[in-house]
């Protein structure tokens, strides 16, 4: 695109400037009207398996819902409790928010169509969202309340335990495919079994990891079986309960977005990406960003299922499975996947 | 343009982006509640939530010390994903001592995760 604003006559440096703006901005406007729907999405697959209707009075069966919901909070007062720590509160929903949107920076979602091709995206993607459990503690802290501040114990132990095994599960991915850019992963998943099938979640090797994955995904994002942060019968709206306005909202968007995100990140480092499931030519003529979005709306839908199907776990449960059994298990794949690949593909 | 950090400065135009974004949405409806008469706030209102009755107790009470044992288990192992990273993606050029290496070092990385465990670092009643 840089070449197209060249054209018009702009220096470089302008005509970059001009292309990344724009490029930024299709990714994180239409990223929010993506959440918007995903939440409509995700009330309408809860209500249809309660066998209810979700919401149908805003709009043709309730599709704008969640822009009358955005309205509402937009114009509501938002208050700033008295014993909080003011200055902390405001940040928190703002790294929460930020946090959520820059990760979509190294996302590809075709070939070639991503806004930063670094060499260390996944690297990226980890340390960025590991950022995102600032946002929460302090939202907790700030709050100076006995809800919020609980639950931001429980989210943060929570979400710092499950990043471990996620870790573990990225290292497995990165030793087959040898690189942290997003793209070379997806690319490595090309032909992956037999020489047709793409993905590494076919491999009965990764498998395993792709499962152990997921399931840290919903714990990481908080998702109904693990979110003991919110819990609504022990704390009412978990660390974002002090919360207003478009303040409460942020959290709202921020979720979503991460739970989007997640559901991206399982289709590109274990399903494939932008690839078709089967390396055949015809399949080629679905545009790869089709591919990764279907992916990526399958892992929503699941995510949805999970919700709306699996009763809620304990926390000495939550930490029990985080610890016990995920983090020995990923653990020990990082040593039979290295140990494989050393046999195999490296040589002893 | 051509050194490797150019490569991120579209995502640091992204953080400006999304910080001012998140910020517009955090206190553009703090001005738009002026404007429009909703901000009224009165001690109940700013008052500290607890379904209904009025605040007992300093809510930065006392915690289980076990946050801070996972704080602290947390970072051994991030720390030690972190050494792993230049590993995974350098184990064709390294041969077999590399990947040896590291074994070792997992297996101690194990030993103290067993020890942890044993200890009852990890369990929650």
């Amino acid at each position: 695109m840089t070449a197209l604003f060249e054209s018009w006559g702009l220096p470089y440096d302008w005509a970059w400037f001009v292309s990344t703006m724009i490029g930024i901005l299709v990714i994180a406007l239409p990223l929010m009207l993506a959440v918007a729907m995903i939440i409509y999405a995700d009330r309408k697959i809860w209500a249809a398996m309660a066998l209810r209707r979700g919401p149908n009075v805003v709009g043709p069966w309730g599709l704008l819902q969640s822009f009358a919901d955005g309205a509402k909070v937009f114009l509501q007062e938002t208050i700033i409790p008295a014993a909080a720590n003011k200055g902390l509160f405001l940040i928190a929903p703002i790294i929460t928010f930020t946090v959520a949107l820059i990760v979509w920076a190294v996302i590809p979602f075709a070939p070639g169509v991503v806004l930063a091709d670094i060499n260390i995206g996944l690297l990226y993607v980890l340390a960025a969202s590991s950022i995102g459990v600032y946002g929460v503690i302090i939202a907790g802290w700030a709050s100076n309340s006995k809800y919020p501040f609980y639950s931001a114990l429980r989210a943060a132990a929570q979400m710092v335990s499950y990043e471990v095994s996620i870790g573990f599960v990225l290292i497995s991915v990165v030793l087959w495919t040898g690189s942290f850019n997003m793209s070379a992963i997806v690319e490595g998943q090309r032909a992956h079994i037999f020489g047709f099938i793409n993905g590494y979640g076919f491999n009965p090797l990764l498998f395993p990891m792709a499962v152990v994955f997921l399931i840290s995904a919903m714990a990481e994002t908080a998702r109904t079986p693990f979110d003991l942060t919110e819990a609504e019968s022990e704390l009412v709206a978990g660390y974002q309960t002090e919360y207003s306005s478009m303040s409460f909202a942020l959290y709202w968007l921020g979720e979503y977005a991460n739970v989007i995100l997640m559901c991206g990140l399982n289709a590109i480092l274990f399903w494939g990406g932008w690839l078709p499931p089967v390396d055949w030519a015809p399949l080629y003529m679905v545009p790869g960003i089709i591919w990764f979005f279907a992916k990526l709306l399958f892992f929503f839908f699941v995510f949805s299922w999970v919700k709306a199907t699996v009763p809620r776990y304990r926390y000495d449960q939550l930490m029990r499975l985080g610890w016990k059994v995920f983090l020995p298990l990923s653990l020990f794949w990082v040593f039979l996947v290295s140990g494989w690949l050393m046999l195999t593909r490296y040589g002893v | 343009m051509a050194s490797v950090a150019a490569g991120y400065l579209p995502i640091l135009l992204f953080l400006g982006v999304a910080l001012v974004l998140s910020s517009a949405f955090v206190f553009l409806p703090m001005l738009v509640g002026r404007l429009t008469g909703t901000h009224q706030p009165n001690p109940e209102k700013l008052a500290e939530y607890e379904c209904g009755f009025p605040a007992f107790e300093d809510s930065r009470a006392q915690f289980d010390v076990r946050f801070y044992l996972i704080a602290i288990l947390f970072i051994i192992f991030d720390l030690e994903a972190a050494f792993l990273y230049p590993w995974a993606v350098s184990l064709g050029g390294i041969g077999f001592v590399g990947w040896l290496s590291m074994m070792i070092f997992l297996v101690e990385l194990a030993v103290g995760f067993i020890y942890a465990w044993k200890k009852g670092a990890l369990e929650w009643e």
